[in-house]
């Protein structure tokens, strides 16, 4: 446990105290508490849900981080030089992430063509990723390094793996919107699903830069 | 005010015809949840049924040819595996949070129903895929249940090929279900709740719940990582776990790996599971001790304080379970410090319930002999706990009979008395009729006593030294002859409260036909589950109209009330307000 990580823990601690201490502190056994009554929280039930979502993979790709590091950080690790690739593969996936975001900005101004232009493009970029992932793998192969040779080249694949999945999945609720797009379905019902898909493909853009950095530097 | 979504429709949220959209492929919670409660309850009995075999074994070794050293490991772990996660697990989230959470709330379902559907599917499928392994060669996975590589994919360890894989196999699917549930129980909470139903109006069950949910949401993928990760090492030759190691005279291919990794990932995991399976217990035990008490239930901000600085602190504790793994003596001492702390929250729950039962007036019904007979089983585990959490006691210590008979009173019998108990108040609820009264308390007495009398000799043998996991002791100097005669007696005792549960699953599905047709409200309860207009309560929960909550889901005994009970959907009357607010009950 570093100081950091206290302070981190603390620190959310004490944030999500002062976000929930007046619904926490309600005397609900005093008649005429009606009052201070505070509603079920006011977002749109799959958002809270993906939200909750991405605490849970957020604690599994920590899990594996962890895991990552303090394997490393025995005596015996031999670094795992990345194929350069990746940077590519990187810049790919910021591309693809603006043009989600540029979807998202076009449905909820109402702008249908270039909401298909995003959502086409941050696709496309999605999909350009995986397989430059892909041919990092051919690289890593080429070059001697198996996932059977030593832990360092073993976590490289499973947690690009792992991250590669996770994007699957995502391109999986694109492919649907992208469909229910295609068949001519009102901009409004689709905002929901294009904000969500934004909101994921972020994420998972920062996750693949923490993965990175750590695959890099650890 | 912004009510949001489920909770707003009038109209039921999906209208199945069919008996197969109805029954099977249903995406209403309350099939769901007891086809949930179903498959835990029937893998429960094989595990049960394992138990049994492994106490036959330990009461009676040299008698029972058909149980060989390998069988014995396989029963261990299958035993454990099962009865945590598969029964424990899926019955309290699965079965009770799927039953109660919509109906407490004030909600017609979960917000995600299919979803919702898709979860039971996915864990039967689990359930399956581990069953499986009984019947494939070399058998099921003898490794524990804690699966310690390396020598859980070792050849030597029973079940070393398909076995463990289709275990690791079946914990990922179980991990995917989970979620899926999760996610429903989580957002439902926060989301789907009726007008005037605060979080500091929810009943303690559904707190327990949710709090268990989100431990799991964020502790499975722990399981998950390690699953996945030993897969790779047993199919396709990785290193994360498996050192460079010799194994049955011959040098394998691995190198590098760290057992000691998986034991953290396992027990980051392995800890909050235990909370998982307490917390609900800890909620329904508040509701059922408070109704049959008639008395609301005392410092239900306390409790749900507790609840939640418990599932905070059960992040902090793993590496207890690891004293022994030659792990850094520094983490043990930061380890038992905070292992410690978490009894504080716990007393103050033990306490409390306690202390509604004082001056209570106590209905010693089916359910409330259950929810007490929680409260001694829940001591005793605990106090165990306190010795076991101080690294120099649990040293010694932790190889032997003492830690089974701990964990089995601390996290099999205390919540498996909570699940009796609830069965017994929810049945009449989930299915119309009441259960017979007698079979009810006999089927407690045996079940309470029974359990003294395996888990308390127990203590006394680990103090003794007799090691666990052991599938037979031998002739050994440091092992007495009495040791012979109280596992005899342990083994009869086992039999004998295994031979219980026939009296209770008979009063279950007899009552279901011949049972006396159950009053909509039979232990006169507040909370919203007993004020549905049909009961069994039907597709859609509340008819035309959702409930409106005007009070917390304690007011028990109120002075000046017309009957004893307050239901939470009644409006407060201003007089009687008048005379509360002077003080008579704060």
């Amino acid at each position: 446990m570093s100081p950091i990580t206290v302070t981190v823990a603390l620190l959310v601690g004490i944030i999500v105290w002062v976000l929930v201490a007046r619904r926490l502190t309600a005397r609900s056994w005093e008649s005429g508490s009606e009052e201070s009554d505070v509603a079920a929280v006011r977002m749109a039930p799959a958002r809270l849900g993906l939200w909750v979502f991405l605490a849970v993979i957020t604690s599994l790709f920590s899990l594996f981080l962890s895991a990552y590091s303090m394997r490393s950080h025995h005596g015996d690790w031999s670094h795992l030089t990345l194929p350069d690739v990746l940077w590519v593969n990187t810049a790919l996936l910021v591309l693809g992430s603006v043009s989600m975001q540029i979807a998202r900005n076009a449905v909820t101004r109402g702008l249908a063509q270039r909401l298909k232009l995003g959502l086409v493009a941050g696709g496309l970029f999605t999909i350009g990723f995986l397989a430059g992932q892909l041919i990092a793998w051919g690289q890593l192969r080429e070059s001697g390094h198996f996932a059977q040779g030593s832990p360092a080249n073993a976590f490289f694949y499973l947690l690009t793996a792992v991250h590669g999945l996770h994007l699957l999945g995502g391109l999986w609720v694109w492919g649907r919107t992208m469909t229910r797009l295609l068949r001519g379905v009102e901009l409004v019902e689709l905002r929901l699903s294009v904000e969500l898909c934004t909101v994921y493909w972020h994420y998972l853009l920062l996750v693949w830069i923490a993965l990175f950095a750590a695959l890099t530097y650890l | 005010m912004a009510y949001v979504a489920i909770a707003d429709r009038d109209a039921p949220i999906h209208d199945p015809h069919t008996f197969f959209l109805k029954y099977i492929w249903s995406q209403d919670h309350k099939v769901i949840a007891i086809q949930y409660a179903l498959v835990a309850i029937f893998v429960g009995l094989v595990a049960l049924v394992l138990s049994g075999l492994m106490r036959l074994q330990l009461g009676f070794p040299d008698t029972f040819h058909f149980i060989d050293p390998n069988q014995y490991l396989q029963f261990v772990t299958m035993h454990g595996m099962i009865m945590v996660i598969y029964l424990l697990t899926a019955l309290f989230l699965g079965g009770f949070g799927n039953y109660l959470i919509p109906l407490m709330c004030g909600a017609r379902d979960m917000v995600f129903p299919y979803m919702n559907m898709l979860s039971f599917w996915v864990y039967l499928l689990a359930v399956l895929v581990l069953l499986s392994s009984f019947f494939v060669p070399g058998g099921p996975t003898g490794a524990g249940w804690t699966l310690y590589p390396p020598q859980a994919v070792l050849t030597g360890t029973p079940g070393a090929g398909l076995g463990i894989i289709l275990m690791l196999v079946s914990l990922g699917m179980f991990i995917v279900a989970f979620t899926m549930g999760g996610l429903n129980y989580v957002t439902t909470v926060l989301q789907a709740r009726c007008r005037g139903m605060t979080l500091m109006r929810m009943p303690l069950s559904v707190w327990g719940i949710f709090m268990a949910t989100i431990l799991g949401l964020l502790a499975f993928p722990a399981l998950l990582v390690s699953a996945v990760m030993m897969t790779l090492d047993g199919t396709l030759g990785t290193s994360f776990f498996l050192p460079a190691i010799s194994s049955m005279g011959e040098q394998l291919n691995h190198q590098g790996g760290s057992p000691l990794l998986f034991q953290h990932l396992f027990w980051f995991f392995g800890h909050p599971e235990v909370y998982i399976v307490a917390l609900p217990a800890f909620g329904i035990v508040s509701d059922l001790l408070s109704t049959h008490a008639r008395k609301n239930i005392f410092g239900y901000r306390m409790m749900v304080w507790a609840i939640l600085a418990i599932g905070g602190l059960s992040f902090v504790v793993w590496a207890h379970h690891m004293y022994v793994s030659g792990m850094n003596p520094y983490f043990g001492f930061f380890f038992a410090t905070t292992t410690l702390i978490i009894a504080v929250p716990t007393a103050i729950k033990v306490y409390n319930w306690v202390l509604t039962l004082w001056k209570g007036d106590i209905h010693l019904t089916v359910p409330m002999l259950f929810a007490i007979g929680f409260i001694f089983t829940f001591i005793h585990g605990g106090l165990t706990g306190l010795f076991l959490g101080n690294v120099t006691v649990d040293l010694p210590l932790s190889d032997t009979y003492f830690v089974v008979g701990h964990f089995h009173m601390v996290m099999g019998v205390s919540p498996i008395l909570v699940v009796f108990g609830a069965i017994y108040h929810w049945y009449p609820k989930i299915t119309g009729r009441m259960w017979n009264e007698k079979l009810g308390k006999l089927h407690f007495w045996l079940t309470f006593l029974g359990t003294y009398a395996i888990y308390l000799p127990m203590h006394y043998l680990g103090i003794l030294g007799v090691p666990r996991r052991y599938y037979a002791l031998g002739d050994t100097a440091f092992i007495p002859d009495s040791v012979h005669t109280i596992n005899e007696s342990i083994t009869i005792a086992a039999l004998l409260v295994a031979a219980a549960q026939v009296v209770f699953l008979y009063n279950m599905i007899v009552s279901l036909r011949r049972g006396e047709k159950a009053p909509s409200n039979p232990w006169h309860a507040t909370t919203l589950e007993w004020q549905t207009p049909d009961t069994p309560p039907k597709h859609g929960n509340w008819g035309p109209r959702l409930p409106v909550v005007h009070r917390w889901a304690y007011d028990y005994s109120v002075p000046g009330a017309k009957e004893d009970f307050i239901p939470q959907n009644e409006p407060v009357d201003p007089y009687l307000t008048a005379g509360r607010d002077h003080g008579v009950r704060h």
